[in-house]
């Protein structure tokens, strides 16, 4: 299918774009990576009357030390972000999440920001910075605010971006020494949206878990973190016993949904499954 | 801004102006306005990736790619990288190989994988299948394609 006729705006600036949203309001979106938006107007799922162009803007793409933290421009791709040093030295989570996102034409166009913006509960990203508190920054006519990775996914493709705004960034705190991130993804081919996955951080004295963060995709209407499961961690080590319990805990923390991949009670058990795999190496085991 | 967007860019080496639908999307750009069919049009949703295509040095859809977005840019199809003979020892190798059979993936499975070639020279059988996992082929089922990424890698520009 071919999409239904739009007219196409080529942002120069920032300001540029927000004018042009608020000119244009609700029949105004984003154009970013367009690798979520473009196949949607193909399908003529969706049929917005402009575009918003942002590829043109400068400084939206690039990632930059700011000290404690990584910050990634809304516009950097996802290829760029793969062979990013600092990406790989500092947030080793979204170093090994970033690959799994579809194939690599897609991340060759497809945004950092654009998969945060969309918010699709089975991505990667998503899950990764909530499990790292990221703070996205978000530039509205009025301003510039931040909203905490814990505030910002509010449901179903639902975030805290207001219509009229744009993500121009999100902070990832840097790891710091003696914490190790966990990834894992289950899907039936590479590139595949995961039937469900895992983003994990925590710090370790030894192979003693501490302050350890779960977070599932594809498990909710949004990236779910698991609190009550990962309290169970802190303080202990690995163990055959410590998976069992926390399989047993995810089972009453998790309510995911079911479709066409895997109904809920299948991913209850694959969210345990991928517990075990990942944590245990984590701590060394 | 308008619903017709006029876009100058370069296209395997040559310089073409025109004006264009904004909503036309790239690979029907260079198939129906410049004629160059080699790209093809699978699923129109970024799943299959028939309609690879080479922009400003990476491989991108074609389908999720806006002509208009391409103002400026460098594009090489198949054509182009045919023509200048780039790809040589790769197709001689798919030929060998008999890495494909009816050709619609074709023309997107070798501007991937020389992609691959440039930026994981090393890469592992894993990995190119990795690497190729957005290329569907329904033909060959994809062993006789890896053999031919490896014995293009090992004959070289020697082919
Ligand atoms: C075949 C296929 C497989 C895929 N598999 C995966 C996968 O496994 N995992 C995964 O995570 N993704 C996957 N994707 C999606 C891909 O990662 C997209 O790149 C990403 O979801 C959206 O980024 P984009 O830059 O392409 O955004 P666009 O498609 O341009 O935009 C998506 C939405 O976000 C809005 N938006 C974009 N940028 C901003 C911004 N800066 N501020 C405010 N709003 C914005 C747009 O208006 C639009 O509504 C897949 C895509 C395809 C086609
Ligand atoms: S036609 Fe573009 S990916 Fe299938
Ligand atoms: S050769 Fe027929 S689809 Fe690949």
């Amino acid at each position: 299918m071919k999409p239904a006729p739009f007219a196409y705006a080529k942002a120069s600036t920032l300001e540029d774009a927000l004018s042009l949203l608020a000119e244009h309001g609700d029949d105004a979106r984003i154009l970013a990576g367009g690798q979520s938006l473009m196949a949607t107007l193909n399908m003529r799922l969706s049929a917005p009357q402009v575009l918003v162009d942002i590829n043109r803007i400068d400084g939206l793409a690039g990632i930059n030390d700011t000290g404690d933290a990584l910050r990634i421009g809304a516009m950097t791709r996802h290829s760029d972000v793969e062979t990013s040093d600092l990406i790989a030295q500092h947030a080793p989570l979204i170093a090994a999440a970033v690959d799994h996102i579809a194939h690599p034409a897609i991340r060759n166009r497809g945004t950092f920001g654009g998969s945060i913006a969309f918010a699709d509960p089975a991505a990667e990203l998503p899950a990764c910075a909530m499990a790292l508190d990221a703070t996205m920054h978000i530039a509205g006519l009025n301003g510039e605010r931040d909203v905490p990775a814990a505030d910002f996914f509010e449901g179903l493709y639902e975030t805290a971006i207001q219509p009229g705004e744009i993500l121009t960034g999100v902070s990832i705190p840097k790891i710091a020494d003696g914490w190790k991130s966990g990834f894992m993804e289950l899907a039936r081919r590479r590139g595949d949206y995961a039937i469900i996955g895992i983003a994990a951080q925590a710090k370790f004295d030894g192979s003693t878990f501490g302050d350890a963060r779960l977070v599932y995709f594809n498990a909710g209407d949004r990236p779910v973190s698991t609190p009550q499961t990962a309290a169970l961690l802190n303080g202990q080590g690995w163990s055959d016993d410590m998976a069992e319990k926390l399989a047993a805990s995810l089972k009453r923390e998790l309510d995911p949904p079911d479709d066409l991949n895997a109904d809920g009670p299948m991913r209850k058990h694959l969210a345990g499954v991928l517990a075990k795999r990942v944590l245990g190496p984590m701590a060394g085991a | 801004m308008d619903m017709y967007s006029d876009i100058t860019l370069t296209v395997n080496g040559e310089s073409v102006t025109r004006c264009v639908e904004s909503r036309t999307n790239l690979v029907d750009f260079l198939r129906y306005e410049l004629g160059l069919t080699g790209s093809h049009v699978g699923c129109e949703h970024g799943v299959c990736g028939a309609c690879t295509i080479r922009m400003d040095g990476r491989i991108v859809r074609g389908c999720l790619t806006l002509a208009a977005q391409a103002e400026g840019a460098e594009v090489w199809t198949i054509e182009g990288v045919s023509e200048t003979n780039e790809i040589r020892p790769l197709q001689k190798a798919f030929v060998e190989r008999n890495a494909l059979q009816c050709g619609f993936c074709t023309p997107g499975m070798l501007l991937t994988i020389a992609e691959l070639m440039e930026r994981k020279p090393d890469a592992s059988r894993e990995e190119i299948r990795e690497f190729i996992s957005g290329n569907f082929c329904r033909c060959t089922g994809y062993q006789a394609i890896v053999d031919a990424v490896e014995i293009a890698r090992e004959k070289g520009a020697n082919s």
